[in-house]
């Protein structure tokens, strides 16, 4: 048992590892000096002020939220029709096509980056938010592909030979059947994508036309300079964002599934 | 990929103006200068550092997570997830508070009265390995949990019983049963970290390049395209090989399986 609580106090030291700076950051948000370091000298929100009328950070806000919105919508959409043509049919060339969507993953990113970039070059066309777009969505495809595959896999296909043998088209039985089923898995996808896409700095830098900035560039730029406060602020609210919004999801989904039964 | 390739063979002329041609300039470049091996060597070093000490770190809490009996698991698994949802730059740069001139640590000595003036501990290749690490320690214990929640949980038991003794279980049975994600969580941690640039640059010093800053200066910073090109290709064979090695003498069949 001894062995057993050393394991534990290092279990616990590790969480603390990882968790402790992103602790200190949230904290050092409300820190009313003007530095964005230690000691603090009192609580204020003057920095969420000062966040909110930078008008820099509340473009690149704008930006970064546009993107990942469209990235979800594209990479899903595109994850769906992948996941039911690799879980539901068989074809030449499957095996081939699911190495193809996985590699991205393996790939490192500041490759990825440089041979889009490059064939686009190779096509004259200008950096643009098309391209992030795009960009993005490549990268986030994976992880959609990966999340609705899993749960199509645990839909039993009686349910829509059920439903074609009542009668429905193919297309209503997606619509009325499998999709309802697989929405869980959807809409974890397309929160993924949106993280994903919000969270990007290594690629993005390499595709972000001039003049362009989404939030992490934005605070990359910043970072030049010093840590200010406003940049603790700003991952607060960042934090708030894309932790927040899943666990919301998650606890309001599990109470409504609760409800039902 | 092969435009990486076929545009390595042009030739950089002047600022974001290339010509097409065929001609190995810049790969004779790459081959033959001392500063690429550098940057290859230190992406190496830095990336089996990284990969060692994040194994090390990550083994025991995935074990701890797959054998606890704890009624709140879910809330540990949970933990574990959160921070992917969390700004990879945020965490980056709250190790700035931590190390940093006004950082925790600076701040502690101070009040203690060890130090007048701020100790620069940024800024040096072992803030940079922390972030690494940081970032990338959940990605193995994830890996790791998988393959440990997979054994049968008897095993270990059944062992103690035939006469082991509790290490003797666990190196015996346990430990070569979660060798895959083991061996999955060390390979996506080396390949990540030989393929970033981001983290150098904010918590490294001048001296703490990876060959993803070469890419990054070659590329956003000379708008040298061809030169940007022969790097990542590079980068990538690089890479890649490490992977099909690595694979060869763990099976590819497991690394799939930890994507599942």
């Amino acid at each position: 048992m001894r062995v057993w609580s050393l394991l534990k106090t290092y279990t616990v030291m590790v969480y603390i590892f990882m968790f402790a700076p992103i602790l200190v950051v949230l904290l050092l948000a409300f820190n009313s000096s003007q530095f964005g370091g230690f000691p603090i000298e009192g609580f204020s929100l003057r920095w969420f002020v000062k966040l909110y009328e930078n008008d820099a950070i509340t473009r690149a806000f704008r930006t970064s939220l546009m993107l990942g919105a469209l990235t979800a919508i594209i990479s899903t959409t595109l994850g769906i029709l992948a996941a039911l043509a690799l879980v539901r049919y068989e074809f030449r060339g499957k095996d081939l096509i699911t190495t193809f969507l996985i590699t991205p993953v393996l790939v490192p990113e500041t490759v990825l980056a440089v041979g889009l970039l490059i064939f686009l070059r190779w096509l004259h066309m200008p950096r643009s938010f098309g391209l992030l777009l795009l960009g993005h969505s490549i990268i986030a495809l994976p992880f959609v592909v990966l999340v609705v595959q899993a749960r199509l896999t645990g839909i039993r296909r009686d349910y829509e030979e059920a439903a074609q043998s009542l009668g429905a088209s193919p297309l209503q039985t997606f619509f009325q059947v499998t999709f309802p089923l697989m929405l869980p898995a959807v809409f974890a996808g397309a929160l993924f994508a949106f993280t994903i896409s919000f969270d990007n700095i290594t690629a993005t830098v390499f595709w972000r036309p001039s003049g362009m900035e989404t939030v992490p560039t934005q605070i990359f730029g910043m970072l030049r300079n010093s840590v200010s406060p406003e940049i603790n602020a700003l991952g607060f609210v960042m934090i708030c964002i894309t932790v927040g919004v899943p666990l919301l999801a998650g606890m309001l989904a599990r109470y409504f599934s609760r409800k039902k039964i | 990929m092969a435009f990486i390739l076929v545009y390595s063979f042009y030739e950089n002329v002047d600022l974001a103006v290339d010509r097409v041609t065929f001609q190995f300039g810049n790969w004779q470049e790459v081959m033959t200068d001392g500063y690429y091996h550098t940057a290859i060597w230190k992406t190496l070093r830095l990336s089996v550092i990284v990969t060692v000490l994040a194994a090390i770190l990550g083994y025991i809490p995935a074990y701890f997570i797959a054998m606890t009996k704890f009624r709140d698991k879910w809330l540990l698994l949970l933990l574990l997830i959160l921070p992917f949802w969390i700004s990879f730059i945020i965490r980056t740069l709250s190790w700035i508070h931590i190390f940093g001139n006004q950082g925790a640590l600076n701040g502690l000595f101070r009040l203690l009265g060890l130090t007048d003036a701020p100790l620069s501990l940024m800024y040096n290749e072992f803030t940079v390995i922390i972030g690494f690490i940081h970032v990338f320690l959940p990605y193995m214990i994830l890996n790791i949990y998988v393959s440990l929640e997979g054994i049968d949980e008897n095993l270990e038991p059944a062992a103690r019983t035939l006469g082991a003794t509790p290490w003797q279980a666990f190196r015996e049975v346990t430990l070569p049963l979660s060798m895959p994600g083991l061996a999955a969580g060390c390979l996506l941690v080396f390949v990540l970290t030989g393929g970033s640039y981001v983290t150098p640059l904010i918590l490294g010093g001048p001296g703490d390049f990876l060959f993803g800053n070469l890419i990054y200066d070659a590329v956003v910073s000379e708008l040298n395209w061809p030169m940007g090109a022969t790097l990542s290709f590079t980068l990538l064979f690089l890479l890649g090989l490490v992977v099909v090695l690595y694979s060869r003498l763990m099976g590819l069949n497991q690394l799939s399986k930890a994507f599942r």
